[in-house]
């Protein structure tokens, strides 16, 4: 009747998981009590559940992802923690069946619910307004991206109290993750919710590419579009071309374990290197995916304030392209040690490295930029010179791993560990932070608290060099990964400082919901009035802020790169505006619930075939399909704003500016 | 009082490493590895300390306070800046490309090392959660150590019985994986007599930490007495003994064997039923 | 220059780049490219996994045990007619001919279903066999890559019964055009997809 669930399913007897989801669930009860209590149900169904804004959907991905943070971080400090505890005779407090699932979990998490949500996020809230036009290609879609991304959080969540999630680390080689070494539910777990996000991403990559592509402003081409608008389009187009690959990859892994198949079992043929090479191919594409959008806002936010325009633009576009074309030639340098021979992996370590030249050349023009600047140390820019300083560390280290005699020392050791959080902190969360700090006013029409960003920055910054530094180092003593003990004392003092070092970010984590909660207390003292709170370049800062679902009243005639600055100089100020121009009614887009009921279907069919609960599984495909049905059924697809209100808009927002 | 903090941790953690694993090699793979990390290292940080030293200048020296610094709102192309900035990472890519063309031919696993002495063969396979090693021609086996004469090139070749793991002696060199149905080859020496920490560097399930071996190398004459001393000691290797090791269990100590039966290495490394560890349990 | 644009009045010198937003339809369509280019690398996976795994055939029957040339080229003749009376179906959608296109689109459907009948029997008279997806790899491969070919024709019948659904009930209004206009290249593609299969699965079983 219920397939393999039974009570069984939920650890009853491991403590750390029954206070964990304890907690937790007590928390989610308070928030939707408070929630019930204050009677906001209907402003929250209606502004955000159903929303198909790109603005509201690019907030909530990022409320996702911080949400995903604290998750993924607790998974960290708990193996911090237990690498502290567990030297020589030392067993730590989490068991290795324990301790499996947890650096699965955090790997998983960070990758695929922290930082393609965080950097998706960024892109959906600012792309259209970079474009300079009112929303993406389908904002439908859009709503549904979100939805199954949501889906597949709450499916990985899941799996901590009812079932396990998958012991074999967050790429589930096999045969470790087929059935015969993972008979259990983890990878199941994994497997399903991966595939339902994953389509949410791919529906999200074609999204943003065809918005970028064919959604732009009049008279914006591509020599004038804003070069995170570039490096948001490499990255889309890298989802496109690279998630279908892990698409089919799991989908044949799903055949071996529930049908019987053998694309990578250890009999009848199988060949479990060619799963490596499959979602490897994936793999080094996705992460470019996650640093070019990265680079694309350090580009932003260096350009802005130096306040000038950002050095060698045409090379920083063409550096951007050729990576996005490289990263799918390079995948091998994950598994030199499989042992290929020396011409393969001699050629995949030079291409590896080519990738690294135009990687060198953006952080030159990123200096030039610097170079004869007028350059305001606001928040933002912290992060960007944290990040130029830190990600070319981690550069290095990954260069000095693409020469395979190199790597078949360094190979899957704490070294390993250390580069690729290096690039990872540094280059993409650094990169996020400082988009959202930057973009922040823009949402939401008051600037986050620079005193509380600047010490979340430096715990960020400080704590993440006293935990993966002496990584480094511990990778050259020998130490591997995945490792739940060891015998060697003369680790342990660099395990404590690298606790040390997680607690720092720990604090920073913290921090920045201080830094929220402060803000949002005293926004009345730090409201951007005007819309252009750093004197910015590019469209995003012409409107008011918030912007009206609509974005622009009028679509910008665009004339250059950069054409807000331009438009500031031939008029003097960004207040300057003509607020006795005529309106036309504009087409908005109508909310709707099928991205919601969607991915409440897609957690049924997904937690179903985990389970094996057959008629579960078909009750979600056949709800998934009816909402689909309904959806197409749909003619009433767009709102009308009528002329007089767009103009009541623009005047108030007048008055408001000219009130400052 | 910080500064010394930091310089003082920082040079313990330069020393720690350098006095033990990678960079401490006991071996000529290992040796010549390591000039690879010191030589790519050092030619990578002739670039990136300029980078970060001309970050922080740059950004202290055109603060906006700074009324002596020279703004200059339009400069955002210079043809000559571009030339440098392409042929910079490119001239250093182009170098270490070079180093890693021939570093990975010379140093591919499979590659025979300088003989220097007759090599001695060794047949690895790797268990849930141990290693057994075989000597073909000396007909002996042992079970998680790994024991070999100094000074003479070893010939491995590897297998798995059940997931991918990946046998590593950090001090004498070069990592292989460990692959069910295939065999891997590896060629590695030690150049004195001292003792190793082996172990298997690719996550294989819950034994993993404790999948740990010693590579234990003595003079020559010393490793004939050890090769000897485990003829006479006993211990059977066949398929019932693989049969038992096959059942998932925690490495425990070592063990000899000293009769192993003919061609068991090869039987398992091409897939046969003896050698399928059954299903784990939860 | 399209008929929308020269309505608009945008002069021809314009660069399509510098037009500013496109017209939903060029819109629509872009996207469906973009996932079908996304379907077609999914595709491109399993015919990388078919080729290194072609030879695992463990013992068990191989390819040129288990493939049946006529059976396959009749397969073959049925979906490539319907793609061609898809065509005239789409022309029929564009010029807003209510019975023609339901007279092609049902001709089309008729072609599908036969094609997807023709495989079913040879999956099941390969099953019967015993030579199921779980007796090798190179078997594995095969039934998944014909398969999911085979599920996406299904899909595509399915929607093209929706279709016909919406063209009844709500007429050729734009929303329903584009969708027909997704449809064809969709099933287009899914022609491609099968010379592709035809090609590597079936003519180089033989080589």
């Amino acid at each position: 009747m219920l397939g393999r669930l039974s009570w069984a399913a939920i650890p009853f007897d491991v403590p750390v998981v029954m206070i964990a989801a304890g907690s937790v669930g007590f928390l989610i009860f308070c928030v939707l009590a408070l929630v019930t209590v204050k009677g906001w149900w209907p402003y929250l169904w209606r502004e955000w559940i159903t929303s198909v804004d790109h603005k509201r959907i690019g907030v909530m991905y990022i409320f996702l992802a911080l949400l995903m943070l604290v998750r993924g971080f607790s998974d960290a400090m708990l193996m911090r923690s237990q690498l502290a505890l567990a030297a020589g005779h030392a067993q730590g407090y989490l068991p290795p069946e324990h301790y499996d699932q947890i650096f699965s979990a955090h790997g998983t998490i960070m990758i695929f619910f922290v930082a393609m949500p965080f950097v998706i996020g960024l892109m959906n809230f600012v792309l259209p307004l970079q474009l300079g036009v009112r929303d993406v290609a389908f904002p439908v879609l859009n709503s549904i991206g979100f939805w199954l991304s949501a889906a597949g959080v709450l499916l990985v969540n899941v799996s901590l109290v009812v079932g396990e999630f998958a012991r074999t680390g967050w790429l589930a080689y096999p045969p470790l993750s087929e059935v015969a070494y993972s008979p259990g539910v983890g990878v199941d777990y994994y497997l399903w919710s991966l595939q339902i996000s994953g389509l949410g991403t791919l529906l999200s990559g074609i999204n943003l590419t065809t918005t970028i592509l064919k959604l732009r402003a009049p008279g914006m081409g591509y020599r004038q579009m804003p070069i995170f608008c570039w490096t948001a389009l490499a990255s889309n187009l890298l989802i496109v071309a690279a998630f279908p690959i892990l698409t089919a990859t799991f989908a044949m892994l799903l055949l071996d374990r529930y049908c019987g198949f053998h694309f990578f079992t250890n009999d009848l043929g199988g060949n479990p290197m060619m799963y490596i090479n499959l979602i490897w191919s994936w793999g080094h594409p996705e992460v470019y995916i996650l640093i070019l959008p990265a680079f694309g806002v350090f580009s932003e936010v260096v350009a802005t304030f130096s306040g000038k325009p950002l050095f060698g633009r045409r090379s920083m576009v063409m550096a951007t392209l050729v990576i996005c074309m490289l990263s799918f030639v390079v995948w091998l340098h994950h598994f030199f040690t499989m042992g290929a021979g020396a011409n393969v992996n001699a050629f995949f370590g030079v291409m590896t490295m080519i990738i690294a030249v135009p990687t060198g050349v953006k952080v030159f023009n990123w200096l030039f930029t610097l170079y004869g600047g007028r350059i305001r140390f606001t928040v933002p820019v912290y992060w960007a010179l944290g990040f130029m300083v830190t990600f070319v560390i981690g550069g290095m280290t990954g260069v000095l791993m693409a020469i395979p005699p190199a790597d078949f020392v360094l190979h899957n050791s704490l070294f390993l560990i250390a580069h690729f959080h290096n690039v990872a902190i540094g280059g993409v969360v650094f990169g996020v932070m400082a988009g959202i700090s930057y973009w922040f006013p823009k949402a939401f029409g008051f600037t986050l608290n620079e005193r509380l960003g600047k010490a979340v920055f430096w715990c960020w910054f400080v704590g993440f060099y006293l935990a993966f530094m002496p990584l480094y180092v511990l990778g050259l003593m020998g130490a591997t990964r995945r490792m739940q003990h060891y015998s060697n004392m003369h680790w342990r003092p660099l395990m404590l400082v690298a606790l040390a070092g997680a607690l720092l970010i720990l604090l920073g984590i913290v921090l920045t919901g201080v830094q929220l909660a402060v803000s949002i207390r005293r926004r009345a003292l730090n409201r951007d009035v005007t819309g252009d709170p750093w004197n910015g370049r590019t469209l995003e800062w012409s409107i008011p802020s918030p912007p009206p679902v609509w974005n622009f009243s009028h679509l910008p005639q665009v004339g250059r790169a950069d054409w807000f600055w331009t438009m500031k100089q031939q008029r003097g100020t960004a207040q300057d505006r003509n607020i006795n121009q005529t309106y036309e009614t504009i087409h908005v887009p109508r909310n709707t619930p099928t991205g919601f009921f969607l991915a409440f279907f897609a957690v049924l069919l997904g937690f179903s075939l985990i389970w094996r609960i057959w008629w579960g599984a078909g009750l979600g495909l056949l709800g998934a399909i009816v909402v689909c049905l309904i959806q197409a059924w749909r003619t009433d697809g767009e709102i009308e704003v009528p002329a007089e209100k767009v103009a009541a808009f623009e005047r108030l927002h007048g008055l408001k500016e000219s009130a400052v | 009082m910080w500064l010394r903090v930091f310089s003082m941790t920082g040079a313990a953690m330069l020393m720690g490493s350098c006095s033990e694993g990678v960079l401490d090699p006991h071996g000529p793979v290992g040796k010549a590895e390591r000039i690879i990390l010191y030589d790519a290292t050092a030619i990578m940080l002739a670039v990136v300390i300029p980078v970060i030293v001309l970050t922080l200048v740059f950004a202290w020296w055109f603060r906006a306070r700074n009324s002596r610094a020279r703004y200059r709102p339009d400069w955002e192309f210079s043809g000559r800046i571009e030339m440098i900035i392409w042929s910079i990472p490119a001239l250093v890519i182009l170098f270490l490309g070079g180093i890693a063309w021939t570093g990975s031919h010379d140093l591919d696993p499979p590659v025979p090392l300088q003989e220097s002495a007759a090599p001695l063969d060794i047949e690895v396979i790797s268990f849930d959660w141990q290693w057994l090693f075989i000597y073909p021609h000396e007909g002996i086996a042992s079970l998680n150590r790994l024991v070999v004469p100094a000074g003479v090139p070893l010939r491995f070749r590897l297998t798995s019985t059940t997931v991918m793991n990946s046998f590593f002696v950090p001090q004498l060199g070069s990592q292989i994986y460990a692959m069910p149905n295939m065999v891997t080859r590896l060629n590695l020496e030690a150049d004195q007599p001292g003792t190793f920490e082996g172990l298997s560097a690719q996550f294989s399930g819950d034994g993993f930490s404790d999948m740990r071996f010693d590579l234990v190398s003595m003079v020559p004459e010393a490793f004939q007495d050890w090769v000897s001393t485990t003829k006479a000691q006993g211990g059977v290797l066949d398929t019932s003994t693989v049969a038992e090791l096959v059942k998932p269990a925690k490495a425990e100590g070592s063990q000899t064997y000293a009769q192993v039966s003919a061609g068991l290495f090869d039987s398992i490394s091409s897939g046969h039923k003896t050698a399928v560890s059954p299903q784990r349990g939860q | 220059m399209s008929a929308a644009e020269q309505a608009l009045g945008i002069p021809d010198a314009v660069p399509l780049s510098l037009r500013g937003p496109a017209p939903t339809r060029v819109v629509a369509g872009y996207g469906f490219w973009l996932f079908l280019l996304s379907d077609i690398i999914i595709f491109a996976a399993l015919f990388a996994a078919y080729a290194v795994l072609s030879g695992g055939t463990a013992g068990g029957p191989t390819a040129a045990d288990l493939f049946d040339k006529k059976h396959v080229l009749i397969e073959t003749a049925c979906l490539l007619a319907s793609s061609v009376t898809c065509g005239f179906g789409s022309l029929a959608v564009q010029n807003g001919d209510r019975t023609s296109t339901y007279f092609w689109m049902a001709i089309t459907f008729i072609l599908g279903v036969s094609f997807l009948s023709l495989e079913v029997s040879e999956f099941s008279h390969m099953l019967s066999m015993g030579a199921g997806p779980s007796r090798s790899a190179f078997l594995s491969a095969f039934f998944t890559l014909v398969g999911t070919h085979g599920l996406h024709v299904t899909m595509g019948l399915c929607w093209l019964v929706v279709m016909l659904l919406q063209v009844a009930t709500l007429g050729f209004q734009p929303m329903v055009s584009r969708r027909f206009f997704c449809f064809g290249l969709f099933w287009h593609a899914l022609d491609i997809v099968w010379i592709g299969v035809f090609t590597i699965v079936y003519l180089g079983a033989h080589l």
